[in-house]
């Protein structure tokens, strides 16, 4: 009698166990550190090396060669190193912009804070360019009016900075107050359209550039800054870069 | 007599078990199961490892290291899940010369078992994702993507479900608001969707439809805005949530020392955990399941 009670209790045991409800008891977390005491998967490493050999001999193959060495704070207004990319911006993607709509581009302006690197004396590889511009922005062109124009001068004269810009040229007396701005040559007329070329990031209100807004178009170029600095490089062969006059206040 | 007997060594062997969790007789056995969750976020194409020069991370990250961390964790433990929590692409001139083919091809060859999609995936269009989905052998999860009117509708679920070791997991996938951070002619006709409601429906769907042991976010949103605490972001998700086991972030880099303990909407708790970026970390949660009622009855026990 007893025992046969026995029984059914150790049945009922075994039934709950096999069909067993887990519970969450413990988290244990922790962070693993990434480092040289680890040794590398060889068959990772085999899969990755033909990729890493392609990419390192096509960025380290030399594609021009640089005079000197040009840094973004060299000039107080202009730059070597600004006024090249402003002007690699214009020769490279204004052909682009010509086919696709039939105009020129009349300006540029780019940000100072967009050359993220300097240009060191001596041979120029592509990953010159990947270290000037890392970011993945592209050129975008929209028709400005005069009226527009004349605020990105204005926007120019109280940034005191050496924004890159082409194109355009800007005089300002010892106060940052301006003396005389023309587009190519002339004098800019407020009704008048003027394609600016810039990049995606600034045209999006990147540093404040609010003017690019009032443009009446945008046209993408699909063609990024870093590709633009690459084509130009492989043109022009040796690069001389000058400060000039394009942007500057009497003293 | 003898009844009371075998009731009293009973009882005997379950505090045994209530303290040092030991296997008992034969008939009474309590098992344990252990669920080893592993995570990368915001690696953005850093497949070599830091030079020994870099001013920041020197000798840290690399794929290969890290595929040999995870092997060794996985022969430890083959209940283990690897998850990474997007921004797979940019960061390297990998991307730029192979458009993402090789970061998908590693992670695969890593058996990373989900991923969900942040900004930066989007950085080649939508198309550009698209295009190297074949090169991976591992499903994207997103629930508050509406990817139904563009050509990723049917190819990224808004969760997935594993079973290891009889546990049931279910994991779903979140992204951040896209508009301001990547350009509409990228994302095109993505709808991004509230993903504190989301989360709030995935969980249930979980829990309850699916009936998981263990729910977990893969989140893209940003680990906290100190600025905008209303911006949804994994602290906000987790305090408006319930059910969620294990939060795990991206988007902001947000180098945790230490999964954080957050209080969901029931005042459970929930993990939050994030490795920072680049693979120079690798994150890992184990989560410990008991059989024995009297022991999960003193609640679970976190230990970081």
């Amino acid at each position: 009698m007893k025992k046969k009670y026995f029984i059914i209790l150790l049945t009922l045991v075994l039934i709950t166990s096999c069909k067993q409800e887990m519970h969450l008891t413990r988290i244990e977390g922790e962070r693993i550190e990434i480092n040289d005491s680890l040794s590398g998967n060889q068959d990772i490493e085999n899969f990755i090396k033909p990729f890493r050999e392609h990419v390192n001999n096509d960025l380290d193959s030399v594609i021009a060669y640089s005079v000197d060495t040009y840094t973004k704070n060299d000039g107080e207004l202009n730059t070597a190193i600004g006024n090249f990319m402003a002007d690699a911006v214009k020769e490279m993607a204004g052909p682009v912009f010509k086919t696709r709509t039939g105009n020129n581009i009349d300006i540029v302006m780019l940000n100072h804070g967009g050359i993220r690197s300097i240009l060191s004396k001596g041979d120029v590889t592509s990953r010159t360019a990947y270290q000037i511009m890392p970011f993945e922005n592209s050129v975008v062109v929209t028709g400005l009016k005069g009226t527009s124009v004349k605020k990105m001068i204005n926007y120019l004269q109280k940034a005191k900075r050496a924004h890159p810009i082409s194109g355009m040229s800007i005089k300002l007396n010892v106060d940052f107050e301006l003396l005389e701005a023309n587009v190519n040559g002339e004098v800019i007329e407020d009704n008048k359209t003027y394609y600016v070329a810039t990049n995606d990031y600034l045209y999006n209100g990147g540093d404040n550039m609010s003017f690019f807004r009032e443009g009446d178009s945008l046209h993408t170029l699909d063609y990024k800054i870093r590709n633009v600095l690459i084509d130009y490089f492989k043109k022009v062969d040796t690069l001389d870069l000058r400060a000039d006059n394009r942007f500057i206040k009497t003293n | 007599m003898k009844r009371r007997d075998f009731l009293q060594q009973t009882a005997a062997s379950t505090a045994l078990i209530g303290l040092g969790g030991l296997t008992l007789s034969s008939f009474n056995s309590t098992t344990q199961k252990k669920i080893t969750i592993l995570h990368t976020n915001d690696v953005h194409s850093h497949i070599d490892p830091f030079g020994p020069d870099d001013g920041r991370n020197a000798n840290k990250g690399g794929v290969a290291r890290r595929a040999s961390l995870v092997e060794r964790i996985r022969t430890e433990n083959p209940n283990t899940l690897l998850l990474d929590a997007g921004d797979i692409f940019q960061g390297t001139p990998y991307f730029n010369y192979y458009g993402g083919e090789l970061e998908f091809k590693l992670m695969s060859m890593l058996k990373y078992d989900a991923a969900t999609i942040g900004n930066h995936d989007f950085d080649n269009g939508i198309d550009g994702l698209y295009a190297q989905l074949p090169h991976a052998k591992f499903d994207f999860i997103s629930a508050n993507y509406d990817f139904s009117n563009t050509n990723l509708n049917t190819h990224v679920k808004p969760y997935k479900t594993f079973v290891k070791d009889g546990i049931k997991i279910g994991v779903f996938g979140l992204g951040i608001e896209l508009d301001g951070l990547v350009t509409k002619d990228l994302y095109k006709e993505t709808v991004y969707l509230n993903p504190t409601e989301i989360a709030q429906d995935m969980s249930r769907i979980l829990k309850e439809e699916e009936g998981c042991d263990l729910v977990i976010c893969l989140s893209h949103l940003g680990y906290n805005y100190r600025n905008n605490p209303n911006k949804p972001s994994d602290l906000t998700l987790a305090r408006a949530t319930k059910d969620i086991d294990l939060i795990i972030g991206g988007h902001t880099h947000t180098f945790l020392p230490k999964p954080t303990i957050e209080k969901n909407s029931v005042g459970k708790n929930v993990l939050v955990n994030q490795v920072g970026c680049y693979g120079l970390y690798l994150g890992k949660i184990d989560f410990y399941f008991d059989s024995d009622k009297n022991k999960s009855a003193d609640g679970t026990t976190i230990i970081v």
